[in-house]
């Protein structure tokens, strides 16, 4: 080392040794970053709310923001049905979603614990499968699975919800990969210790590991909660009539080209309208993935 | 079990598994067959009999139940189904004059249904003959259990069972049951028209084709699915997902070790802002921005209004612009499901190991780089595969976004167009459903062998059990 950086040395060593210096200027440059980056997060999201109280009804305006505000969007969304009947749809869409989010949370905590913890024989040949199966474009299924529930008698009005709950729910299992993977995190003396006790492998199940499993069951559970709002490509296929269709199918239907110039104002209060029930299950769950949960186990 | 009782061959399986490894089951078909009494080899043409007389009532008739179903289905349908498998039947509808001398339709064959049917009896036939083994090997079981216990186990010991040592048969029930019908049942049933003529010249009846559409996508320049547009689509489609994956992953990383760093406050406010693009439901945000996107959208009105530009970006018009924005986009969508998904497995990583490193002097990049990337990568990889062949087959965001435009003139794929939305659009846009499943076909080709060879080089795999 040089002299001359000998002398520079103590300065900057100062500098990035004093923690608190050192933190703040993180700290700020942290600050920073994550107020632009909420920027760009929230301003899509604002957008359509604010979009949702315009008073002109159509998808291009000369402003970014609108310049009139009126709740009429809302009042005509839920009271004109004749057209697009939205309330019906909101609420199928809700009901399939309750559906699908507990069959699907049962299913994948099924599979995750017996490809976790059970070894039983076709295990390595199951996992690799799935695997397999994943690969296979899901699109491909669509118009194949519409036969299979015409042949089943499943495709009347009265019973698309049913079908719907069904298809959404039936391959669930198969997305038991990041289950899986928390469940190996957790260390096997737990139900050694279990099974010791007396306890069965369906008590271990029950008592132990479902218990531990929390954050990733609130992930889940989101993410099966949300398979039909999201869907449209299954549900288009699915839904001959509009009685039958979900909300996600309605609003895409108001952006269609006859919809659409009378329709995006209520497109946008439709989409707000479903963002809530959502909304509210996060804030509800985002409670498990504070820091109190860090760990599968503690100590 | 001792090595010594072991075969020679399932001692070397026992080795390369390890842990992993279950001996064999003493009740084979085969030792059913030759060291079987007469009621266990009855079983063979009576389902349950030998159950039934080792008094394992329940069991037997379920067993001989399957049986009789099975039997009258083959009777009433299944035998049908089969017989008109070969040639997709040919009888056109027809339209007669009835007694009254009204016109009226005779129902023709649809080739769609008895196709279905067809492929869904085989797969009832297989489901029978494993069956027929668990049957001949129960039987069996009971044999061997009446001749060293005295009595075959009862109803109640077999419950039992199925909630311990054999829970895994009756929690995976269900969900497998589901996978068969609504996944690989209609995949078969996909696949196996690739090989037929179900064009939109041949809606009703149709016939097998053999490799014919295969060759159709790759020997025959002139039609509008060729072998070059296959390639630029399938170039495109891995360009996409590489990016896709790993700038979502690298991002949502970084964001998420920021939000989790000690000194960062309001970490449950700046986490809820991200989450508020989850609350908004993918596809309505997607909408939104391909509405804001548009020549004369929300974005461009902005730029224009504070005077950066003049003419409008053409950010889903042009092709290059289309693609990266499709890209940047899905970082917009993708980011905060990864935000999510490692956080909860950063505050997973087993605080002692830091503490340990702590003490060993390791410095802040050490610790990433050697405890917090490999536990992430262990428990991730799956994840990451699974995203990516997600990305190969990601409908909604391209859908969406662009239609998979901008499209050239005469061409069945637009330049954003992934394989998955072109197969969307031959099979429901053009009917062309055998030229629709061949590209499903080679969609899965292409995810296979870039997948298989990740995951099987991956720590997850090879070593199930090392972070416990």
């Amino acid at each position: 080392m040089s002299k001359h950086s000998d002398v520079a040395v103590p300065e900057s060593q100062s500098f990035l040794q004093d923690q608190r210096k050192r933190r703040i200027f993180g700290d700020v440059l942290v600050y920073i970053l994550l107020g632009v980056l909420s920027i760009i997060w929230l301003l899509p999201v604002v957008w359509v709310f604010l979009e949702s109280f315009n008073k002109k009804t159509g998808p291009y305006q000369s402003t970014f923001f609108p310049t009139e505000y009126t709740f009429d969007n809302y009042i005509k969304l839920f009271t004109e049905r004749n057209i697009l009947d939205f309330p019906r749809m909101f609420m199928n869409t809700l009901i399939i979603a309750c559906f699908v989010c507990v069959i699907s949370v049962f299913f994948v905590l099924s599979v995750a614990y017996c490809i976790s913890r059970l070894r039983f024989r076709g295990r390595r040949f199951f996992m690799n499968f799935v695997l397999v199966l994943g690969m296979f474009p899901g699109i491909m299924a669509v118009v194949a699975i519409y036969f299979i529930l015409k042949a089943m008698n499943l495709t009347d009005s009265s019973t698309t919800l049913f079908a719907l709950i069904l298809v959404y729910s039936a391959g669930s299992g198969a997305g038991f990969y990041v289950m899986k993977g928390f469940m190996d995190t957790i260390p096997t003396s737990l139900d050694e210790a279990a099974m010791l006790d007396g306890c069965t492998r369906w008590q271990v199940f029950t008592k132990i590991i479902i218990p531990v499993c929390k954050p990733m069951i609130v992930y889940q559970a989101i993410i099966g909660f949300l398979t039909p709002w999201l869907d449209f490509v299954m549900a288009k296929v699915i839904c001959r009539t509009q009685t039958n269709f979900t909300a996600s199918l309605g609003l895409w239907q108001m952006l269609q080209r006859e919809y659409i110039n009378n329709w995006f104002a209520r497109f946008a209060a439709g989409a707000v309208m479903i963002s809530i029930p959502i909304a509210i299950l996060f804030i509800v769950m985002q409670r498990f993935y504070t820091e109190s949960m860090s760990g599968a186990v503690k100590g | 079990m001792s090595a010594t009782t072991l075969s020679p061959r399932a001692a070397r399986k026992a080795r390369r598994l390890g842990a992993d490894y279950i001996p064999p089951s003493p009740y084979t078909l085969k030792n059913a067959l030759t060291k079987g009494d007469v009621w266990t080899k009855l079983s063979i043409l009576v389902f349950g009999l030998g159950n039934i007389m080792r008094k394992q009532i329940v069991k037997g008739l379920l067993l001989f139940a399957g049986e009789v179903l099975f039997i009258l289905f083959m009777i009433f349908s299944g035998a049908y189904n089969l017989s008109m498998l070969p040639s997709l039947g040919d009888r056109e509808q027809v339209q007669v004059k009835d007694a009254d001398g009204f016109l009226h339709f005779e129902a023709g064959d649809n080739s769609v249904v008895l196709l279905l049917y067809g492929v869904a009896t085989i797969a009832i036939c297989l489901v029978f003959v494993a069956w027929w083994v668990m049957s001949i090997r129960s039987a069996y079981k009971a044999q061997c259990e009446a001749k060293t216990e005295g009595h075959a186990s009862t109803l109640v010991d077999d419950l039992k069972a199925l909630l311990n040592q054999r829970a895994s048969a009756t929690l995976m029930f269900l969900p497998i049951l589901g996978i068969l019908t609504f996944t690989v049942l209609p995949l078969i049933f996909m696949i196996s028209m690739a090989f037929t003529n179900y064009d939109h010249n041949h809606l009703v009846l149709f016939d097998w084709d053999g490799f014919a559409a295969f060759k159709e996508v790759f020997f025959n320049s002139s039609s509008t699915v060729n072998g070059k547009l296959f390639l630029s689509v399938l170039s495109w489609t891995l360009v996409w997902a590489f990016f896709a994956t790993f700038l979502n992953f690298f991002f949502g990383l970084f964001l998420a070790m920021i939000l989790n760093r000690r000194t960062t406050r309001g970490k449950n406010v700046w986490r809820a802002i991200f989450s508020m693009s989850i609350a908004v439901p993918q596809f309505v945000s997607l909408l939104v921005m391909s509405q804001m996107l548009q020549p004369d959208g929300a974005i461009n009105r902005l730029l224009k209004n504070w005077g950066l530009i003049e003419t409008s970006l053409p950010f889903l018009t042009d092709a290059t612009w289309a693609r990266v924005t499709v890209i940047i986009v899905n970082l917009w969508v993708g980011i905060p499901y990864t935000i999510m998904q490692v956080t909860g497995i950063l505050q997973n990583i087993p605080v002692d190991l830091y503490e340990a490193a702590r003490i060993d002097g390791a410095n802040w990049w050490q610790t990433f780089t050697k405890i917090t990337m490999p536990y992430i990568f262990f428990v991730l990889t799956p994840y990451l595969i699974t995203t990516f062949t997600g990305n190969v087959n990601n409908f909604n965001v391209i859908f969406l976004l662009t239609k998979g435009d901008p499209t050239p003139t005469d061409a069945s794929a637009g330049k954003t167009d992934l394989l998955i939305t072109w197969l969307y659009k031959l099979t429901v846009d053009k009917n062309d459903y055998n030229l629709g499943a061949v590209i499903g076909i080679l969609t899965f080709i292409v995810l296979a062998i870039v997948s298989l060879i990740t995951y099987r080089s991956s720590g997850s795999y090879k070593n199930e059990e090392g972070f416990r």
